[in-house]
């Protein structure tokens, strides 16, 4: 959904206050306040409404898992979505490359004074969307605000619980040679979004952040492969690349990647090669790495491709013993060259 | 995508490195002048894929390779102790001053902007009167007609807080200082393609009877470098030299005459340090006397030691082709990407970051 059809669903309630200040942190009265200008309401379900320091559930049994993660995205609103949206979308993923269905999760917001109370509400909406397509209550949460300058408009932290899918083992450990690697969609698309705004950079483009959640297409792949499924991961900061760069340090095994299937979305293309960006570096959202048995891969393949989020899926490697703790991209033109790890943010180059 | 992917093209490349197989009977050594062919050749993996007996060398057409060490103390020294909001490329940030790269000065709470255009700076200029803003104009030919522009504008918008720090290169002296090195052994050279879609063809034909070396101007993509590897080594083997230009489809004998118009408005050519290499006369461009308020060396009092280079980085040597990367002692033990010594290790185009990748996965491969 758009962010105009969010607002027109959701507008926001009139308020006697249209910045956020240092005292809507306190806790006191004015936290009151702005927690009930909304907050509550647009969020609401029985766990939340208690109003308590934390939520108390029932699990059924079986094996959870739980992940955390900050996001401190600039600008915090881009084409495709807004922090919002990635914060529920990115602490969904994180369990479900663990083979979890995220259930529960707490959100917590960091806020820099001087906040317009319509960008928070732009915020909360997205949160709201993000966390009804996913499938998960928001149970818990907590905001801060600091002085001017000693933030970036707003922080926000998400952690979540999740129930195992009951036939998951994904583990690193699991990973051997002859598995065979695929990848959900079009890699870079996020990254090549949010430089397209970022100050300095700006250029004109229709590229709009992948964000999403992934977690009811990993379900679906574990209905069809379980434990064939041997490891998944999100390709998030530092890309396709690092992501794959950490699995062969990890497992001492090597990982043999072919440039062509790659997919990447010809705008997106394009604008690496004006910015001399590599896509495999670049950030993702709404994309994952599997890494499946290679008597599973086709039907893994088959399942990705029938599902939204999947439909540019494609087998992109192998992993291999021959050359231990390297990524070798076999380049389009039949070439091969090692792909490593980036050593920091990358940078456009000149020319 | 149009006009890239044919020159993207497999079977294309694959026709010709058969041909660069047959013709090449025995050992030459052929430097690829500019940072991106390298990039290009590594990236594309066809060092491998080329015979042994063609060996490229990859020269000094590094922009951020060949900036001195006494430039990016200014620019770190201008972002930190004047306040100025500094501007520059992105991939100028990594590289290592005498104590601090830019990067680190930002993360030192000097205000280091990323840019993709100096035209921009004059905007950041425009908006903030009361700042002093720079824009370090680092590169070969290929920078200067915009670095050129955004001295124009200012000047014509009447915005005085805007000033670049110059660090302008050009490719032909580069050549001559690889060829006057009695220790270089380069037989041919890959000319930058897109250098020459500015300055045109007029400044190599000189340079081919003087040293009486092939020259090809060659483009960016798989099918234009082995292409244009492969015109090399037909003129080495059959003893023709001359100029050709692989790249016409960009290039043109005369190249870009506003380009030029506008560079030799604001710029006149001067000496310049290149990093490793020492100074090289006549090789850089300076801001004519008359935009003097806008070079930033003259505008601030900088006031910095000039801090020598590393003795133990051979970067001079490795830039003309006279050593490979891995043949320097430090290589990938006290100079890695992660800690470089010398700016070649620093950019994805650097003759020692690319060797490092490259050579890393060649020697584990065979041990493995």
């Amino acid at each position: 959904m758009d962010k105009i059809s969010m607002q027109l669903q959701c507008p926001m309630p009139k308020l006697d206050f249209d910045i956020i200040t240092m005292g809507h942190g306190s806790g006191g009265l004015l936290t009151n306040r702005l927690l009930d200008s909304g907050v509550f309401d647009l969020l609401k379900n029985d766990l939340l409404d208690e109003r308590h320091d934390g939520a108390v559930f029932d699990i059924k049994a079986g094996k959870m898992a739980f992940s955390t993660d900050s996001y401190v995205i600039s600008p915090i609103f881009f084409p495709g979505g807004n922090i919002g949206e990635l914060a529920v979308n990115g602490t969904v993923n994180d369990l479900a490359m663990c083979g979890a269905q995220a259930r529960y999760l707490s959100l917590a917001f960091i806020i820099e004074e001087g906040l317009h109370m319509q960008e928070f509400w732009d915020v909360l909406v997205g949160i709201k969307f993000a966390a009804e397509r996913a499938g998960v209550r928001i149970v818990t949460g907590d905001t801060k605000v600091v002085e001017r300058g000693k933030g970036d408009k707003i922080f926000i932290n998400t952690s979540g619980v999740g129930m195992l899918h009951p036939r998951a083992d994904i583990r690193k450990s699991r990973v051997q040679p002859g598995d065979v690697l695929l990848i959900s969609g079009p890699v870079a698309t996020h990254g090549v979004a949010i430089l397209s705004v970022r100050q300095g950079l700006e250029f004109e483009s229709s590229i709009a952040s992948d964000t999403a959640n992934l977690n009811h297409t990993v379900m679906r792949l574990l209905d069809a492969c379980g434990p064939d499924v041997h490891l998944l991961h999100d390709p998030t900061r530092g890309g396709v690349a690092t992501v794959l760069n950490e699995l062969v340090r990890d497992t001492g095994l090597g990982i043999d990647l072919q440039e062509a299937p790659i997919p990447v979305l010809e705008e997106v293309s394009s604008a690496c090669e004006l910015l001399g960006l590599d896509p495999l570096y670049v950030a993702n959202e709404g994309v994952f790495l599997a890494v499946v048995a290679a008597e599973a891969a086709e039907s893994a393949l088959e399942v990705l491709k029938g599902d939204e989020n999947g439909l540019q899926a494609a087998i992109i490697g192998t992993v291999t013993a021959e050359h231990p703790r390297q990524v070798v991209l076999h380049s389009k033109i039949g070439g091969r060259r090692v792909v490593n790890m980036p050593i920091g943010e990358q940078l456009p180059r000149i020319c | 995508m149009k006009y890239i992917s044919e020159y993207r093209d497999a079977d294309l490349v694959a026709r010709y490195l058969e041909e660069i197989h047959r013709a090449a009977t025995q050992p030459w050594a052929i430097m690829e002048v500019c940072g991106g062919q390298t990039h290009s050749l590594v990236k594309n993996g066809i060092l491998q894929m080329l015979p042994e007996q063609v060996r490229m060398v990859h020269g000094p057409g590094c922009p951020v390779c060949v900036t001195p060490l006494n430039l990016i103390d200014k620019a770190v020294y201008l972002a930190l102790e004047k306040g100025a909001i500094l501007c520059s490329f992105g991939d100028m940030l990594r590289v290592p001053g005498s104590s601090h790269s830019l990067l680190e000065a930002k993360a030192a709470g000097g205000d280091v902007r990323i840019l993709y255009s100096p035209l921009e700076a004059v905007k950041i200029a425009r908006e903030n009167p009361g700042r002093e803003v720079v824009f370090f104009a680092v590169g070969f030919e290929t920078t200067a007609p915009a670095n050129a522009l955004s001295v124009l504008h200012a000047q014509r918008a009447g915005v005085a807080n805007y000033s670049i720090l110059t660090s302008h290169v050009i490719v032909p002296p580069a050549i001559e200082a690889v060829m006057n090195d009695p220790d270089s052994n380069i037989q041919g050279f890959l000319a930058a393609g897109h250098v020459c879609a500015i300055m045109g063809l007029e400044e190599y034909g000189p340079l081919v009877q003087r040293y009486h070396i092939p020259i090809v101007v060659t483009g960016f993509e798989p099918v234009d470098l082995v292409q244009g590897i492969l015109m090399t080594v037909r003129q080495l083997e059959q003893g023709i030299i001359k100029l050709e230009n692989q790249y016409a489809r960009v290039v043109k004998p005369e190249g870009n005459p506003e380009a030029r118009k506008v560079i030799g408005q604001v710029f006149r050519i001067s000496d310049r340090e290149w990093r490793g290499i020492g100074n090289i006369p006549l090789s850089g461009y300076e801001l004519r006397p008359e935009f003097a308020a806008y070079d930033a060396s003259l505008k601030f009092d900088i006031d910095i030691p000039h801090t020598p280079e590393s003795k133990e980085c051979i970067a001079g040597q490795v830039l003309k082709g006279i050593k490979k990367p891995h043949e320097c002692p430090q290589f990938g033990k006290k100079c890695t990407p992660q800690h470089p010594m010398g700016a070649p290790m620093v950019s994805s185009e650097g003759a020692c970051a690319a060797y490092y990748h490259f050579s890393q996965a060649l020697a584990d491969t065979e041990t493995a």
